[in-house]
């Protein structure tokens, strides 16, 4: 079944992470203050803003703001230091929270899913930290559809997409955790030559600013494809556009094409409009 | 297949230590200290007006903050009297006390406008002036230290999120290593705070840059600063502040009122010695002496000057248009002499993770172009929006990238005035002829280039 798939997808990096993991807590019975600092070590790890994940941390330069303006786009502000109180956002995905913690200080009412439980403890752990206020949820999204149909105001996957086999399934689900009006946001990788050579041969081979294994070409999409799915799903495309990554100086940019990676954006219709 | 199967087992092993609970309580900060969005170390004039600022900037309005002063709450009484610590004030910057709220208690107390500032160099007869007493451009305000805390405290105490406490002294930090840890200060008398940003505005001698361990460029100066409130015996137009540059280095009038100047003398630590044991008639007859006695010229200089500017004149550009000499000092306001050491600082990182440094604990200059605490002013404009911003795309506070921003861009605009600073500095604490002819001919053309002098005047302004 295809809900078996979605929830055995566990993400290459968290993969990564899982043997790193488990190198360090290999041989321990008892749980002890070692553990307690290996625990301290994964959180760490995810969130080192210039660590293995930091072109994600970087990302957020653009991607709040970019979602945040398009759940506003239509709506009055009533607060700047919230300006996203009032919205349920459900972000698929989530891993470590990067994307979750920083969504719900604007003011959003995350929940954050990711089907791997760890990543969700580690996630947890670290906004206990930070003392951000958020909903971790270890499930597929599948599960979840089911039990929180036309939930949520937006739905955000943010660098999941080219991770997912199942790539139908998933659209589908992430879709009907949607409200009919509300967005569903993605940002990922497009299926070309130069967005291989970026992200795979340049990102994992010779900058080696991305850990080895993370990318697949065959599972990349491009936004012709996803754009497809998502009519399938009765959600119309607003917006696509490209972005890059630079390695050096570890920053996201606006690009004229959606050549290397992209964000897109769409509407889920009411049912009466389709 | 075999991925898979590692994973699983990697899984497994490690849900044991993370189902475990011990972690939470030695991960996270002890329940005993209280925790605020940011705490500003530091009460004087800049750690005031950051609290103000940011406690005042609308995307900052769910952000608790704290202010700790280890000073009491000192009341300021309005008087006629002047303090003998005043600052200078750039138009910029009075822009942010007004927009803050604070300039409007300064204007219905006391304040003076410069329009004009006139620069001299004593050993070549060389000037250079800044600004026209008509214009309606200021160059500068001149306000006392104590009645811009006040202003600026007054309206931090209408701000709903700041929080102020007086004779509190911090006595270290814990300043985080990782993501999500949080800055730990302890205060001298047990108690403990937890904060996503500490702010350091604790001056020159900065314990918050010392707990960051960043590398702090520094020496001290040959040259120790004495300021006294000065009277003059007759009512004029006070609005030029007066620059004249000695060998032993730079004596200085700002206006205060119509029969009153501040006067900020640097020289060196003998002739400070001397300076400060003498009598008030004496002290006047010294600071009267610096002001307009005439050193002994070098021939060549004044000749060079002297072509120099009838070439000016042949060009059609005449220096020195309506020259000006300062006024004579008749008295002294009595015990307002004192002398303070001067240094040079400056911190090579104003930030790391969870702490920024703002005002004179990231950097310290000479107060011979009265640019310190205006340094500082653009530190808190620059901070406020950085922090801003950071909170609007949802960073944390305390997010090294979004401080980055705040970091670059100071350093960029302070070092750049400092090494101007430093640079005059240097330059007219010689008397070597070739160095003098430079700068009396560097300071004549200047003072005809208006381009020059206005981008000057808007680069000090903004
Ligand atoms: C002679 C002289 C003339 C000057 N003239 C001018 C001028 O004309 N124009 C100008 O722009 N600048 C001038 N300056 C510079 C200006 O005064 C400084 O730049 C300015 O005061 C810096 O402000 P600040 O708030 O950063 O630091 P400070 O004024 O030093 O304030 C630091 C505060 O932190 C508090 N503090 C320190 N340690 C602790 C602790 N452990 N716990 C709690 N609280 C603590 C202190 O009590 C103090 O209130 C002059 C300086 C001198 C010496």
């Amino acid at each position: 079944m295809a809900g078996n798939l979605l929830k055995g997808f566990v993400r290459t990096q968290n993969f990564k992470c899982m043997v790193k993991i488990r190198l360090y807590s290999s041989g321990t019975s008892t749980i002890d203050d070692k553990e307690v600092v290996h625990f301290k070590k994964f959180v760490s790890y995810w969130w080192d803003e210039f660590g293995e994940f930091k072109p994600l941390h970087s990302m957020n330069k653009i991607r709040i703001p970019w979602i945040r303006d398009c759940i506003l786009a239509n709506n009055e502000m009533k607060d700047a230091s919230l300006p996203l109180k009032g919205y349920s956002v459900l972000d698929v995905g989530c891993g470590g929270g990067i994307l979750s913690e920083p969504l719900s200080r604007i003011g959003a009412d995350v929940t954050g899913l990711d089907a791997n439980e760890d990543l969700i403890k580690a996630a947890k752990a670290h906004a206990e930290l930070t003392k951000a206020n958020v909903n971790y949820v270890a499930s597929s999204v599948e599960d979840h559809a089911r039990e929180n149909f036309e939930k949520y105001d937006a739905v955000v996957s943010s660098e999941v997409i080219e991770h997912v086999t199942q790539k139908e399934e998933f659209v589908k689900a992430c879709v009907e955790c949607l409200k009919p009006n509300g967005s569903i946001f993605f940002t990922t990788i497009s299926k070309t030559k130069y967005a291989s050579f970026l992200a795979i041969y340049l990102g994992e081979n010779v900058i080696k600013g991305i850990p080895k294994g993370t990318h697949h070409y065959e599972k990349f999409i491009t936004p012709h494809e996803l754009q497809r799915i998502l009519e399938k799903n009765n959600c119309r495309t607003d917006v696509v556009h490209g972005t890059i990554y630079n390695f050096l100086t570890n920053t996201w940019s606006w690009w004229f094409n959606s050549d290397f990676t992209y964000v897109l954006k769409a509407t889920k219709l009411d049912k009466q409009n389709c | 297949m075999t991925r898979l199967a590692i994973c699983k087992q990697a899984i497994a092993t490690n849900t044991k230590f993370f189902t475990k609970r011990s972690f939470s309580s030695s991960g996270l900060e002890a329940n005993s200290s209280k925790y605020y969005d940011i705490v500003i170390a530091g009460g004087g004039m800049i750690g005031c007006s950051l609290a103000c600022t940011l406690g005042a900037n609308q995307k900052l309005s769910n952000k608790r903050i704290l202010l700790l002063e280890s000073s009491k709450n000192k009341q300021y009484i309005p008087s006629e009297k002047y303090s003998n610590r005043v600052v200078s004030i750039n138009p910029g910057n009075k822009k942010l006390l007004d927009n803050i709220g604070a300039w409007k208690h300064i204007e219905s107390n006391k304040y003076a406008t410069v329009k004009r500032l006139q620069v001299m160099d004593a050993i070549s007869d060389t000037s250079i002036t800044f600004g026209e007493e008509t214009s309606s451009k200021d160059i500068s305000y001149i306000v006392e230290n104590d009645l811009l805390i006040h202003a600026v405290k007054t309206e931090m105490e209408q701000a709903k999120n700041v929080e102020v406490q007086y004779n509190q002294r911090i006595k270290s930090y814990n300043l985080p290593k990782e993501s999500g840890e949080m800055a730990k200060i302890c205060l001298e008398d047990g108690s403990e705070y937890t904060c996503d940003l500490l702010v350091g505005c604790d001056g020159q001698n900065s314990q918050v840059r010392k707990a960051m361990g960043v590398n702090y460029l520094n020496w001290k100066y040959d040259n120790v600063g004495i300021v006294a409130t000065l009277k003059f015996n007759e009512e004029i137009d006070n609005c030029i502040a007066w620059q004249r540059l000695l060998p032993t280095g730079p004596i200085a009038l700002l206006p205060l009122t119509s029969n009153m100047s501040s006067l900020v003398w640097s020289t060196t630590i003998a002739h400070s010695q001397q300076l400060m044991k003498l009598s008030d008639e004496q002290f006047v007859q010294a600071v009267n002496e610096g002001l307009w006695k005439v050193y002994e010229r070098y021939g060549i200089v004044d000749q060079l000057v002297k072509s120099f500017d009838s070439f000016l004149r042949a060009a059609n550009i005449p220096a020195d248009v309506c020259r000006r000499y300062p006024p004579k000092i008749q008295s002294l306001e009595e015990g307002s002499r004192a002398s303070f050491p001067l240094g040079f600082g400056h911190a090579t990182n104003y930030i790391s993770k969870g702490v920024a440094l703002v005002g004179d604990a990231a950097h310290r200059v000479h107060p011979l172009a009265g640019q310190g605490v205006n340094l500082g002013f653009g530190d808190v404009q620059c901070l406020n929006k950085v922090l801003g911003e950071a909170h609007y795309v949802g960073c944390s506070l305390g997010n090294v990238f979004c401080l980055k921003d705040y970091e670059s861009e100071r350093q960029k605009y302070n070092v750049k005035m400092m090494i101007a600073v430093e640079g005059l500095y240097r330059l007219y604490r010689t008397d070597s002829t070739p160095v003098v002819i430079v700068r009396s001919l560097g300071l004549q053309a200047t003072d005809v280039l208006f381009p020059i002098k206005n981008m000057i005047i808007e680069e000090a302004s903004t």
